[in-house]
Order: structure tokens, then C-alpha cells, then sequence
């Protein structure tokens, strides 16, 4: 008969913790109106960078990252740099440049084979769309900014 | 006469308007709860606070396909939901909300005033175990015939022990009358002398309804769906209903028997607002429980019917029937 009593004071006890629950309140982010802030490495789309003072990319078209990319999904096709056209800073650019965003595995390979600081990944993972010829982005697409803004992990947070 | 029947007739309508109006308040008030006691909310997005939520289920269900399986008993599918809603509205009649004439013109608050109110939700709550094993049986299927047999089991195991329970207050108020039970809490609520017989009605109750911590007949992770495995859209609907229909009746009647029923502080007129004040705080604790509690097991849940349960509640009658024939 002991063991009863002893039951059911853990079952109070049991609903006791439930109700400090509900005393401590909830951790509920409203996405999409509120977004967890993701940290500084954060893997998310990738982006392209132009050099800030004389706005030529940096890319270069070596393909350096289309050979470390563990997936195979980045097409780097390279053209002459000519003197009414110069796209880049140094002889060639990258005339073609998609990344299969079906395919891309985030796993951040090509910004670290990149000799040039030219492809980044950067914070955006919204990138559901409603094709899958849509889903394949183009040179244009990555130097643009991501059409909404994730929030950054402050210091020390 | 003319005028008593279209009294009773409002009545029942009035009643089972408003008992089905806190269904789905109570099946909102439950995600959300359930949600808080989790460290989350509930439903937010379908309408202020989810308001709107019970709405966009019921268009759910309504909207399903309801499929027969080839093995099935058809017509004894499409009567089992409708066996286990009947008998839980019919005893919602008995649920007093105000004694004779509190507001004037000749009536109680409640349905009818049978005098042999606890016996008729006994009645009423045993045959809606049929509901369950027809519906079960009825499937074909072996998921919902196990879950409708471990139904049948539970259910007939603990209405013994939730008989006995009330049995120690009709001996206490001297009346089986539920009207009559309640104006004898004028003084003193049930729930002080008859605590024990209050903590074994509200366990049996779990049990009666299928409600955590005794819903292994339809643990989803257990045998899927249990009975009701088989029944889709607005058939599965109606079970779902006469469940949380039953949580309020089973609150409704410890109210009434327990908690002093329509008494509280104030004008007597307003007695429906205490009742239906207890009735919410009974559909609070079920909340609260299956919160908590984890799932029992099913021989477990026997040997606890029987082997502590009924002892309790016998002792329960046995201690009550000593006290009032001493004092």
C-alpha cells in the first residue's frame, strides 16, 4: 500500500513540472516574422564579390571551384578580358558561371578553393522556388543580394 | 401541458446547443494548453489566438472520404459513431445548471430531473462502450479489433470503481438525484468528506473516457488508431466528438456531485456561470493529465482497475456507511 501513496505523489509532482511550464513561458520564434539569428560561418547561398573601388568582379574564371566542388554542380565557362569589355581585374572572367542550387550540398569547399576571396557563402536559406530551371543560378543572380535579409548572430551572443 | 413541452423541447435544445458549443472550445482550449505545457503555444495562425482552428478541423473532416473496408460490417460502421454520440448527449440532460426557478417561469436548469440521476449515467455511460465495439468489430480489421476489445476491457473494469465512487455520495446526500445531491452542498462541498471517493471518480472518469493516462485502446503509437483506425472524415469526427463530449459530462457530473455543483458566491441567478466554471476546470485537470502523464500499460492498467482501484472505492463505502449510521 506504501508504493500507492508513493505513485501518486510523483504523479503530483509529474504535474507539477508541467505547470512550471507554463509559469516559465514559451521559446516559440514566430517564423516567418521572426528568423533565428544564424552565426558568422554560416553556410547559406553563396555570393559573388565585385572589388569595392573599381566595382570589376573578382571572379576570374579558373574554376577552381568547380574542381573542389564535392557535388559537381558549379559550370564555369572562361572568356578573354577585352579592352572594350573588362569584366574582371585580370585576363580572363567567367562568361558563364551557374551553381545547380538541386544539387550544391552547402558544404563550403568552393569558397575555400577560391584563390581570389571571389565566392563566399553567405547567409540566406530561403531558396525554395516553384521550378527546377529556376533553381539553377546564374552569375547575375549570385552578385545580386539575397531578396531578404537574415539576421546576423551578434557577438558574444 | 402545451406549454411544458415547448418548455422541455426549448430546453433540450438550449442544452445541447450550449454542450456542443463547448466542444469545440474545449478542443482549442486543449491544443493550446497542451502547447503551454510544453513550452509552446498552440495553434496561432488560423484565427486570433487560433480561434478559427476547430472550424478549419471540422472542414477537414468533413471533406475526408469515409472508406469501408472490404471486411467490414457496413451498416454496423455508419451506426457505431452515431451509438457513441447519442449516449453522450443523452446525458447531458441530467447535468443540473440551476435549481427550480432561479430565473423565473416554473424551470429548472437542467433537462430533466430523473430521480435516479446516477443510475441513468450509468446507464448511459455503459452503452456507449457499444460504440466502441461495434465500431472496433465492425472494421475488420485486427488493429481495431484488439483496440476496441482492450476498450471494451478498460471500460467495464473501471465503471465499478466510478459507481462505487458515487455510491459514497448518494449515501451522503440521501438521494440518487443529481438536483437533489447538489442543493445538499448547500453547507459543505462533497469533495471535503468524500475526498477519497472524488480522487477515484476522477481516475475512473480518465478511464471511462479513453483519456491519458488510459488511452491505449487509441495510442497512436501503439496499435495506430485502436478502434477507430478504420473510420474516416466526419465518422471519425463523430468519435472524436463524443469524446470530448464525455470529458465534459464526466466533469460536469464530479461538478455536480463533488465540486457543490451551482453553488458559489453571488445572486443565485448566477448559478449556470459556476457550473459551467467548474465544468471548464474539470476539462483543465483532464488537460493537465494527459500533459503529464505518461501512457499505461494495458496489464498495468487492469491490475490497477481492480487490484487498488475497486478495494479503495469499496473501502470508501464501507468507511461512509460507518460515519453516517454512527453520527
Amino acid at each position: 500500500m506504501g508504493a500507492v501513496y508513493r505513485v501518486f505523489g510523483e504523479t503530483l509532482r509529474g504535474l507539477k513540472t508541467t505547470l512550471g511550464r507554463v509559469a516559465e513561458g514559451h521559446h516559440v520564434i514566430q517564423y516567418p516574422e521572426e528568423k533565428t539569428p544564424v552565426y558568422p560561418r554560416f553556410r547559406g547561398r553563396h555570393k559573388q564579390h565585385r572589388f569595392e573601388d573599381t566595382g570589376l568582379e573578382k571572379c576570374v574564371g579558373c574554376s577552381l571551384c568547380a574542381a573542389a566542388c564535392p557535388a559537381k554542380c558549379i559550370r564555369v565557362v572562361a572568356a578573354e578580358n577585352t579592352p572594350g569589355n573588362q569584366v574582371s581585374a585580370g585576363e580572363r572572367y567567367a562568361a558563364v558561371y551557374e551553381i545547380n542550387m538541386t544539387r550544391c550540398i552547402f558544404c563550403g569547399y568552393c569558397e575555400v578553393a577560391c584563390p581570389f576571396d571571389a565566392i563566399t557563402m553567405g547567409n540566406d536559406y530561403e531558396l525554395s522556388d516553384y521550378h527546377r530551371s529556376d533553381l539553377i543560378f546564374t552569375k547575375e543572380m549570385l552578385l545580386a543580394d539575397p531578396p531578404e535579409h537574415t539576421p546576423l548572430r551578434r557577438e558574444g551572443e | 401541458m402545451l406549454e411544458g413541452t415547448v418548455v422541455l423541447i426549448v430546453k433540450a435544445i438550449v442544452i445541447f446547443a450550449v454542450m456542443l458549443q463547448l466542444v469545440p472550445v474545449v478542443l482549442l482550449g486543449e491544443r493550446k494548453l497542451l502547447g503551454r505545457f510544453q513550452s509552446r503555444i498552440g495553434p496561432n495562425r488560423v484565427g486570433p489566438y487560433g480561434a478559427m482552428q476547430p472550424i478549419a478541423d471540422v472542414l477537414k473532416l468533413l471533406s475526408k472520404e469515409a472508406f469501408t473496408p472490404a471486411a467490414a460490417v457496413p451498416w454496423m460502421m455508419a451506426i457505431a459513431p452515431v451509438i457513441s454520440v447519442t449516449t453522450a448527449v443523452a446525458t447531458m440532460a441530467i447535468i443540473p445548471f440551476g435549481p427550480y426557478d432561479v430565473w423565473g417561469g416554473g424551470f429548472g436548469l437542467y433537462g430533466i430531473d430523473v430521480s435516479i440521476g446516477i443510475l441513468y449515467f450509468f446507464a448511459f455511460g455503459s452503452l456507449a462502450f457499444y460504440g466502441l465495439v461495434l465500431g472496433g468489430w465492425a472494421s475488420g480489421s485486427k488493429y481495431s479489433f484488439l483496440g476496441a476489445m482492450r476498450a471494451a476491457a478498460q471500460l467495464i473494469s473501471y465503471e465499478v470503481a466510478l459507481g462505487l465512487s458515487l455510491l459514497g455520495v448518494a449515501m451522503t446526500a440521501g438521494s440518487m438525484s443529481l438536483v437533489d445531491i447538489v442543493e445538499s452542498q448547500d453547507g459543505i462541498w462533497f469533495v471535503v468528506p468524500q475526498f477519497v471517493g472524488f480522487l477515484i471518480f476522477m481516475v475512473a472518469g480518465f478511464a471511462e473516457t479513453n483519456r491519458a493516462p488510459f488511452d491505449l485502446p487509441e495510442g497512436d503509437a501503439e496499435i495506430v488508431g485502436g478502434y477507430n483506425t478504420e473510420f474516416g472524415g466526419m465518422r471519425f469526427g463523430s468519435f472524436f466528438m463524443a469524446e470530448y463530449m464525455e470529458i465534459l459530462i464526466i466533469s460536469g457530473i464530479a461538478a455536480a456531485c463533488f465540486l457543490g455543483g451551482w453553488h458559489g458566491p453571488g445572486p443565485s441567478e448566477l448559478a449556470p456561470l459556476w457550473m459551467l466554471l467548474k465544468i471548464m476546470a474539470g476539462a483543465v485537470l483532464f488537460i493537465w493529465v494527459r500533459a503529464s502523464l505518461p501512457r499505461l500499460r494495458y496489464d498495468q492498467l487492469m491490475s490497477f482497475g481492480w487490484k487498488i482501484l475497486l478495494p479503495l472505492a469499496t473501502l470508501n463505502v464501507l468507511v461512509t456507511a460507518i460515519v453516517l449510521v454512527v453520527t
